[in-house]
């Protein structure tokens, strides 16, 4: 028996594979598709106060393996989620982690604490990194004061695990790992989409509504792993790996370099059942080789130390 | 309930001027598919093209299901390249069908281009309900039209080299004008300038209609968000293509 569970703040994930916010709707879209209950946690699609409509469409186009996404955060909004969406939830056996997207310290906190009077929610991912809304989004994410500051009033504000969504459009994520790790995050998640473009020669127009969109799919997981590992260098909180994880291998990857746990996002879309495959992927892996916990392999890749990942950008 | 199947392909073949006909074999999907509603196809096995992509469902037989494209791009080519012993992975059946039951006594199908493809199978069910059907197709010459399992057929091509020469829906108008259509439904199909076109004559002429949208889409099951069409339904400004469409009554949304 491969162990392959982990824990957070007292939660206990009974894998170490999530379903990212944003690619897996409120979990219940594909219920008849995927046995939610075989993941290790769901990650839901961003919540803010009030209900959003999102951008004009164009939203989604194709791109050399992936996709540019500007949803720009349409989602039903709070209220709505904890009386239509959290009830089918709560009847899952997986860890529920509510994702926040805000325009306002003030909305961040009023949002968690409502979330926080109701039962079924096991933790909270904040979302500082969204590229596709004008309030907000980057505008935090890229601010390290300002994501510190955010993580630390919300801290105050709850006792369950606390994970800061960081955005890979920094020149540094490291700086930005440290700082909410100071500020009381239990972990930290990396990376968000890639901002990105692309372009209609034949209307001489951008192929989105809002121009720019983020990255996401295999084409971003080379620099999501370098993200991980330059994040893994300066703190000792958990991450969760993200970008582009199709596979088994594609997940062992970001182990190797350093993350406790991935979320599987993209991959959703051409099958909703990735996750529970990456997982199963896993464990088939540790017991190849022996693994007995698969949080051995948890930033276990030998590696030059004489390159570190700073240095070798200079 | 959709399923994710891997089916073998059955048939391809090339049934008019670059329009392929691909039946894959899927007793489930056959049983549960109604009118109207797609399937999200996976055209490869690799990356490239990295997203599924969907067809309407054209037709469905005992235990296989018929899909009818034309090449666009990468994934459609890679469809038409794929033999009778190849597989392809299949979701669906998606979206919400035509309201093929609703109170109406003829029923007016409208395609322009690839929209014909899911009438064949909406043509069955219509039959079975004993609803009148007259049949508008539109395409760009005599060589683009495909009108097997469809009844009452009414021609327009763009370049006259077969029936009315011009659009589907001015058509459709000229028709109207001379012929009686007792207790008119329309059903519509085809890419968005023309179902827009459609719209605004069913308006005008108070006729009841309903229109299956193109779009794209990435999942195709609700979870990206990425398909959204203005609604002026209720107090959402987007309805999703995906899982409250394809098929919207025409004063339910606007085309842009
Ligand atoms: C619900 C639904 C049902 C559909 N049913 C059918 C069907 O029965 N038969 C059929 O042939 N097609 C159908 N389509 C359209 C079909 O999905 C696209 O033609 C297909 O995705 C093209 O893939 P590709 O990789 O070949 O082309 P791509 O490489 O994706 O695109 C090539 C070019 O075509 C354009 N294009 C791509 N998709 C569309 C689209 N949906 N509308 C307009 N332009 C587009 C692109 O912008 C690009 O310029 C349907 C679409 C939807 C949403
Ligand atoms: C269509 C789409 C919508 C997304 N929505 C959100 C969101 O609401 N909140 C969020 O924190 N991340 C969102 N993301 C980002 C993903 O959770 C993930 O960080 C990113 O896509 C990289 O992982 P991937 O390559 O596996 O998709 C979204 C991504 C996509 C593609
Ligand atoms: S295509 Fe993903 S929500 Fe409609």
């Amino acid at each position: 028996m491969v162990k392959e569970s982990f824990t957070l703040r007292g939660v206990e994930f009974k894998n170490r594979v999530l379903v990212a916010s944003g690619t897996f709707g409120y979990g219940n879209e594909v219920k008849e598709l995927v046995d939610v209950n075989l993941l290790g946690g769901i990650c839901t699609k961003s919540l803010s106060w009030k209900p959003r409509d999102g951008n004009p469409p164009r939203r989604i186009v194709e791109t050399p393996s992936g996709m540019l996404n500007s949803i720009g955060l349409a989602n039903v909004g709070v209220e709505y989620f904890i009386r239509e969406k959290l009830p089918y939830l709560r009847t899952v056996e997986t860890v529920i982690i509510a994702n926040i997207a805000a325009s306002s310290l003030q909305e961040y906190g009023d949002v968690l604490s409502l979330l926080e009077k109701q039962e079924g929610i096991d933790g909270y991912e904040i979302n500082v990194s969204c590229p596709n809304v004008k309030e907000g989004g980057l505008s935090f994410g890229t601010d390290c004061a300002k994501t510190k500051e955010i993580t630390a009033s919300l801290r105050r504000r709850t006792e369950k695990p606390l994970i800061i969504k960081l955005t890979p459009n920094v020149t540094h994520i490291s700086e930005f790992a440290r700082a909410v790790q100071e500020a009381g995050a239990d972990a930290i998640s990396v990376i968000n989409t890639v901002v990105g473009m692309a372009v209609d020669i034949h209307k001489k127009k951008p192929k989105l509504s809002t121009v720019t969109g983020g990255l996401s799919g295999p084409a971003i997981k080379p620099i999501a792993l370098a993200k991980v590992y330059e994040a893994a260098q300066v703190v000792s909180i958990p991450i969760i790996g993200i970008g582009g994880i199709m596979t088994a291998e594609d997940a062992l990857e970001f182990l190797l370099v350093g993350a406790t746990a991935v979320q599987v996002g993209t991959a959703n879309f051409i099958d909703p059942s990735t996750g529970v495959k990456v997982a199963e992927g896993m464990r088939s892996y540790a017991e190849r080789y022996g693994v007995s916990d698969l949080g051995q392999l948890v930033g276990a890749m030998e590696s030059n130390k004489e390159f570190s990942v700073l240095q070798s950008w200079l | 309930m959709p399923l994710q199947q891997v089916a073998p392909v059955l048939s391809n073949i090339q049934i008019a001027e670059g329009i392929f006909l691909l039946t894959l074999e899927s007793k489930e999907i056959a049983q549960l598919a109604r009118p109207g509603q797609f399937v999200n196809i996976r055209s490869t096995d690799g990356s490239l093209p990295f997203l599924r992509r969907p067809f309407s469902i054209s037709h469905v037989h005992e235990d296989s299901i018929d899909l009818m494209f034309n090449i666009v791009g990468q994934g459609t080519r890679m469809m038409a390249s794929r033999r009778v012993g190849d597989t392809l992975d299949v979701l669906g059946p998606l979206g919400k069908p035509f309201g093929y039951e609703a109170h109406f006594e003829t029923a007016i199908l409208v395609g322009g281009g690839l929209g014909v493809a899911p009438f064949p199978l909406l043509t069955r069910y219509l039959k079975k309900h004993s609803k009148k059907i007259t049949t508008f197709l539109g395409a760009r010459t005599s060589r683009h039209i495909v009108s097997t399992n469809l009844e009452n057929i009414q021609i327009a091509t763009d370049d006259g080299s077969s029936g009315f020469h011009g659009t589907v829906v001015s058509s459709l108008e000229s028709y109207w004008g001379s012929h009686a259509l007792p207790g008119p439904k329309i059903f519509g199909c085809g890419p968005t300038p023309m179902l827009r076109a459609l719209s605004e004559t069913a308006q005008k002429l108070h006729i009841a209609c309903e229109l299956s949208l193109e779009g794209d889409m990435a999942c195709g099951v609700g979870l990206c968000q990425g398909c959204p069409v203005e609604t002026t339904k209720g107090e959402r400004k987007y309805a999703l293509v995906c899982i409250e469409g394809p098929t919207f009554n025409c004063n339910d949304i606007i085309l842009r």
